[in-house]
């Protein structure tokens, strides 16, 4: 055991444990804190010299939280819910005796403690916080698809109500020292340099030596009967919101109301079991294993850069250029600005660069009206962008963003005009959603500096950022692209060039598969439910209409136009085609789709789909689990084809880039994540039922993952498949 | 085997479930006794061979609470010999009562009981009880649980019922029951309950409004919309019947139940014991079924309790004469109609609850003993009485006019 805990006893009889992980910045929760919390604990409780106790740390962060290294060893180890729960009740146990040992312990937090940190620190009788933004407190588990399992709920609801704790704990708020303290979840603030005086005066006073809940007569504040109406309305309406927003899909946020409901009709000790038993329930869940991987690891390796070419220097973009201001330029230059980064942003004519350069002070005025923002922030920001048509502005810039239309002339022609002025050694990249990274390469002097840089809408908002290496990319051009979107704090997948790259042609199999059960006379109404139930944030018609019917549609003559003999059409293509040409169909921009949009904002199915194509009859129409399917294993057919061609590499970037980019449901944790979890034999079985009923090619499934099911390999875990 | 026959039968005139209703003032347990006081002043030779008094009642908390069946019975002055028993089968519970206390007799246990229910709404609002179904996150999650209005419009779109179809069937529940109560159809059966000075309080159901017309209903809005939107409901249904695009909310107060209180009872026994007590038996109990259905679409199981029903008597719906179903909502009698092909005619003929109101736990026994009176009055022979209830449950009974 490593004893990350400093053990002082002064002479007023206080015993302060400073957190202090050796050879780290931060301490994280893993099995050494806890075994060296316990010892140190214990011998604090048995020192007779000891009247009270202060927790704290040495870093500037009380507890960082969980150990992403023992996460990851424990995602590819079964678990046994006896075991588990006794490890676990260990730690919630430990807990309790703090605040049942009859010495009075005292939480100082010097910066910020989520997760087990905090529960650590509501159960201690005092809870004492620097009164500083960086100090946030908070229980954030939901978002792994985790509840805290150390009497986090029981604590909160005891302390705050039912009412209070349930939103906290729902959205895994963190919360500043100052609001927490508005809330009643710390007693105290005070300066930095207060911190451990203030402490010992409590201690030195006359402190509690019993949590609220343990004195006779306690209440939890606001309530605690079911019988009380607005409790049980409460509880009714949270139960109501959650089934229509998680679709039975997430645990986590059922049973966290679960442990509140439970709970507050329990003694604390009974409580705390319940909630440490719902606990290892979503542990032995795959979604909080899928979860945390996406969210945690992957998402953690992925901004580390796990795809830079070793041995290159670190560029540090000061200065870069945008060439096109449109929706997605003045997105792209938004962000950079923001980042601390000089932005050439450039259109065919001054207007054109205004308007994107406007789009930036219309984005931080709302932050102003919000209160988020200053208008000398707004300012500063503002003077790093450059609106201009002049090409030899690019001079000392170290990375360009083409982001004009997806026209391969247009694109040249920019391309050219770009590179005349811009260093020699800086990166091209290219925003396109689609076109082959390579052939729009060859129209340049240096193919080497070209990359693609696939931002998506509205770029502030999104986390992602598909890098796409072409065939003649260089290792420089790589790395120093990916600096920059690490530079921007977005993540990156690195995709190898293809016609779609990953997230295009993966969000494409989904939204293909939809629309072509519209022409099967699948009822459209059971398609866009279907695919919200399963989890997809909107359905196939509904993304279709917003991206625009007509958009598709001349994409699709694009590509077969680059294609010739090699294009394939789409099963979708014919729905599309006649719906733009026939019917004049564009989707929401001209307010007729898939959908009729009403000018209250209101939309319903257009009627008329089923006099097109004709709906089958009651009795004939799939289950929704037959059409989930067919959305679902169209789209995990389609990565495992990406990974099995080596357009991904890793199966990391294509759960990010499902799960950040193109709304794969998260608690699937990505379609590799899901494709384990299914099993890698049900996923082929099931693809090649769905290629014999309904389309080969779109099922096709690879000889890897047959051969995977053959070797028991997985994605992910103990066994994983070799790639490359 | 012995056959339950039905000697008798007593309701209270219903009153508005609210603070200015006029049964207001009445405990439910004095409710109970003033109909219970009824039948033994009808027949006050049976109340010695009474076994047991068996009453509905939905929310038993509070006055309601333990057991408001024994305690009624003994305020009734019938001999402490006579136990009670209350249960709860939601808003089926009145007719649940009678087949209860019906399967006592056919079995032996009894040789005769009183079936029948209480509900003082107005004192007792819905939902006091509490329970687990709306409230418990892992049940709720577990059933799909959404209020019953939401249910209700949620069957309405199923079946493509339109808002003013549900008001036109409304609209002719309130003529009805105003056109039987101007003739006077229910006056064999309906006893005016007294306050404490022995002074009618009222005699006649107080929520029918013979002016309602589809016109005037049309005026009220929605009462599900907000609910089901705001809360989520509406997502939940969808959920369950995920062929629908969006729930058309046609209910409103005007077209579903009214909020009432009143009781009922019905006395039941085999033929020997009433004969020998000098009773005349009005009919005999054929077949009754309770089923479960769906519990998120909820109120559509009358048609396949009153289907087991039928077949438990080797008979179809071409053989009954006379229907009843509890008018939960105006959605739920239109697809009760359209499964069993009934014309409007022969169903509810003199009105139902979104005229005179639905006390739930009595409601049961009161369209029981309507569909008595109709049939004797009509001559028809066989008549099925359905109720709708909560959680996906319904219960059919049938019986045979002697």
């Amino acid at each position: 055991m490593i004893d990350y805990f400093h053990y002082a006893v002064d002479n007023d009889g206080i015993c302060t444990l400073t957190i202090d992980q050796p050879d780290s910045s931060v301490n994280v929760m893993d099995q050494n804190f806890i075994d060296s919390f316990k010892v140190n604990l214990e011998r604090a409780f048995a020192d007779s010299a000891v009247k009270g106790i202060i927790l704290t740390s040495a870093k500037t962060s009380f507890v960082a939280g969980a150990d992403l290294k023992s996460m990851e060893e424990r995602l590819n180890k079964p678990q046994d819910p006896k075991e588990l729960f006794d490890k676990c009740w260990g730690f919630s146990s430990l807990l309790r005796k703090m605040e049942t040992s009859g010495k009075p312990m005292v939480a100082a937090l010097n910066g910020p403690a989520l997760g087990g940190g905090f529960e650590i620190s509501l159960a201690c009788h005092h809870r004492i916080a620097i009164n500083s933004p960086q100090v946030l407190v908070g229980l954030p588990e939901v978002g792994v698809g985790l509840l805290p399992g150390a009497g986090g709920t029981q604590r909160m609801m005891r302390l705050i109500g039912v009412a209070n704790a349930l939103p906290l704990l729902l959205q895994g708020r963190q919360l500043r020292a100052e609001k927490a303290f508005e809330k009643g979840l710390i007693h105290e603030l005070c300066n930095a340099d207060e911190l451990i005086t203030r402490s010992k005066a409590w201690l030195n006073g006359t402190p509690d030596t019993e949590q609220p809940w343990d004195r006779k007569g306690f209440r939890i504040p606001g309530g605690n009967s079911l019988m009380q109406p607005e409790i049980a309305q409460l509880f009714m309406g949270t139960a109501a919101n959650l089934q229509s927003t998680t679709f039975y899909n997430m645990p986590a946020p059922a049973a966290i109301t679960s442990c509140l409901y439970e709970g507050i009709q329990l003694p604390i000790d009974k409580a705390l079991q319940v909630e440490c038993k719902y606990f290892v329930q979503l542990n032995i869940d795959p979604v909080s294993s899928n979860m945390v991987r996406t969210a945690f690891i992957n998402k953690s390796k992925a901004d580390n850069l796990i795809h830079r070419p070793k041995g290159i220097e670190k560029k540090l973009h000061k200065k870069i250029g945008v060439l096109g201001a449109g929706l997605m330029g003045a997105g792209i230059a938004f962000s950079a600005a923001k980042a601390g980064i000089d932005v050439i942003l450039i259109d065919h004519d001054q207007e054109a660069a205004d308007k994107g350069k406007e789009y930036s002070a219309n984005r931080l005025q709302k932050d102003i009206d919000r209160g988020r923002s200053t208008p000398e922030k707004k300012e500063q920001l503002l003077s790093r962008i450059h609106s201009t048509t002049d090409y030899q502005l690019l001079g000392e810039t170290s990375l360009v963003v083409e982001a004009v239309f997806e026209d391969r002339d247009v694109k040249a022609e920019v391309f050219a005009k770009a590179e005349a002025a811009m260093p020699e050694d800086a990166v091209l990249a290219t925003n396109t959603s689609a076109l082959p990274i390579t052939g729009l390469a060859e129209t340049t002097s240096n193919p080497g500096n070209m990359v693609g840089l696939h931002f998506f809408s509205p770029v502030e908002r999104m986390p992602l950022v598909e890098v796409i290496k072409g065939q003649q990319t260089s290792d420089q051009t790589l790395a120093h692209a990916l600096d920059f979107v690490a530079q921007l704090r977005k993540t990156p997948i690195l995709v190898n060039d293809s016609r779609g790259f990953f997230t295009t042609r993966f969000i494409g199999a989904f939204i293909n598969e939809g629309v072509a059960m519209v022409a099967e006379g699948i009822n459209p109404a059971l398609i866009e439910n279907a695919a919200r139930h399963l989890g997809y944030p909107v359905g196939p018609l509904s993304i279709s209409d917003e991206v625009g019917l007509d958009l598709a549609y001349k994409a699709a003559v694009q590509s077969q136009a680059d294609l010739g003999d090699d294009y394939k059409e789409g099963a979708s293509l014919p729905v599309i085609t006649r719906l733009v040409t026939e019917h004049q169909r564009y989707g929401r921009k001209n307010g007729k789709g898939f959908y009729a949009y009403n000018a209250d904002g209101s939309k319903a199915l257009w009627s008329d789909l089923a006099e097109i194509w004709p709906r089958l009859s009651d009795d004939q129409q799939p289950s929704e689990a037959e059409v989930q399917s067919r959305m679902l294993f169209s789209q995990l057919a389609d990565a495992a084809r990406c990974i099995a061609d080596n357009v991904l590499t890793s199966p990391v970037d294509g759960d990010i880039g499902g799960c950040f980019g193109v709304g794969f449901p998260f608690y699937l944790g990505g379609p590799f994540s899901a494709i384990d979890t299914k099993g890698i034999a049900q996923v082929v079985t099931e693809c090649d039922r769905l290629a014999s009923t309904y389309d080969a090619e779109r099922f096709a499934i690879p000889q890897l993952l047959r051969d995977m099911a053959a070797n028991g390999q997985t994605f992910y875990g103990r066994n994983p498949v070799t790639l490359g | 085997m012995p056959e339950a026959y039905i000697y008798d039968y007593i309701r209270t005139p219903r009153g508005k479930g609210k603070a200015n209703g006029a049964l207001h003032e009445v405990t439910p347990v004095q409710l109970a006794t003033q109909t219970l006081q009824a039948i033994k002043n009808r027949t006050p030779q049976a109340a010695e061979s009474i076994e047991d008094v068996i009453l509905g009642c939905v929310v038993p908390v509070g006055e309601q609470g333990g057991n408001i069946a024994r305690i009624a019975a003994l305020n009734a002055d019938y001999p402490q010999t006579v136990p009670g028993i209350q249960l709860n089968r939601y808003c089926g519970s009145g007719l649940e009562a009678i087949n209860f206390a019906a399967a006592k007799v056919i079995s032996g246990m009894v040789d005769m009981a009183i079936g029948g229910g209480v509900e003082s709404m107005s004192r007792i609002p819905m939902g006091s009880d509490g329970g687990a179904w709306a409230i418990d996150p892992l049940i709720a999650f577990k059933t799909g649980f959404v209020p019953q209005g939401i249910s209700a419009d949620l069957l309405a779109t199923k079946y493509g019922f339109t808002r003013s179809q549900c008001d036109e069937y409304a609209a002719e529940s309130h003529r009805r029951a105003n056109n039987a109560w101007r003739e006077g159809y229910f006056s064999n059966s309906v006893v005016a309950v007294n306050d404490s000075l022995g002074i009618p309080l009222l005699s006649k159901d107080e929520t029918i409004r013979p002016e309602t017309s589809a016109e005037t209903l049309r005026q009220l809005s929605p009462s599900f919309a907000k609910m089901g939107e705001k809360a989520g409901f509406d997502r939940i249904a969808l959920q369950k019947y995920p062929e629908l695009e969006k729930l058309n909310h046609v209910h409103h107060a005007g077209n579903s139940s009214g909020i009432v209180d009143g009781a009922a009872a019905v006395l039941l026994g085999n033929r020997e014991l009433g004969a020998q007590l000098g009773l005349k038996p009005r009919a005999r109990i054929v077949s009754t079924a309770t089923i479960g259905s769906e519990p998120t679409i909820m109120l559509d199981g009358p048609a396949d309790s009153a289907r087991r029903a039928l077949k438990k008597a080797g008979m179809t719906a071409s053989d009954i004469g006379l229907w009843e179903l509890n008018e939960a909502f105006s959605s739920v009698v239109l697809a009760f109609m359209e499964e069993l092909a009934i014309s409007h005619d022969s169903i509810n003929v003199n009105g139902g609850a979104i005229a005179m109101g639905h006390p739930l736990g009595a409601t049961g026994a009161m369209i029981l003993g309507t569909l008595i009176d109709e049939m004797e009055r009509r001559d028809i022979t066989h008549g099925l009485v359905s109720l709708c209830e909560a959680a996906g449950m319904a219960t059919s009974t049938i019986i045979e006019r002697i």
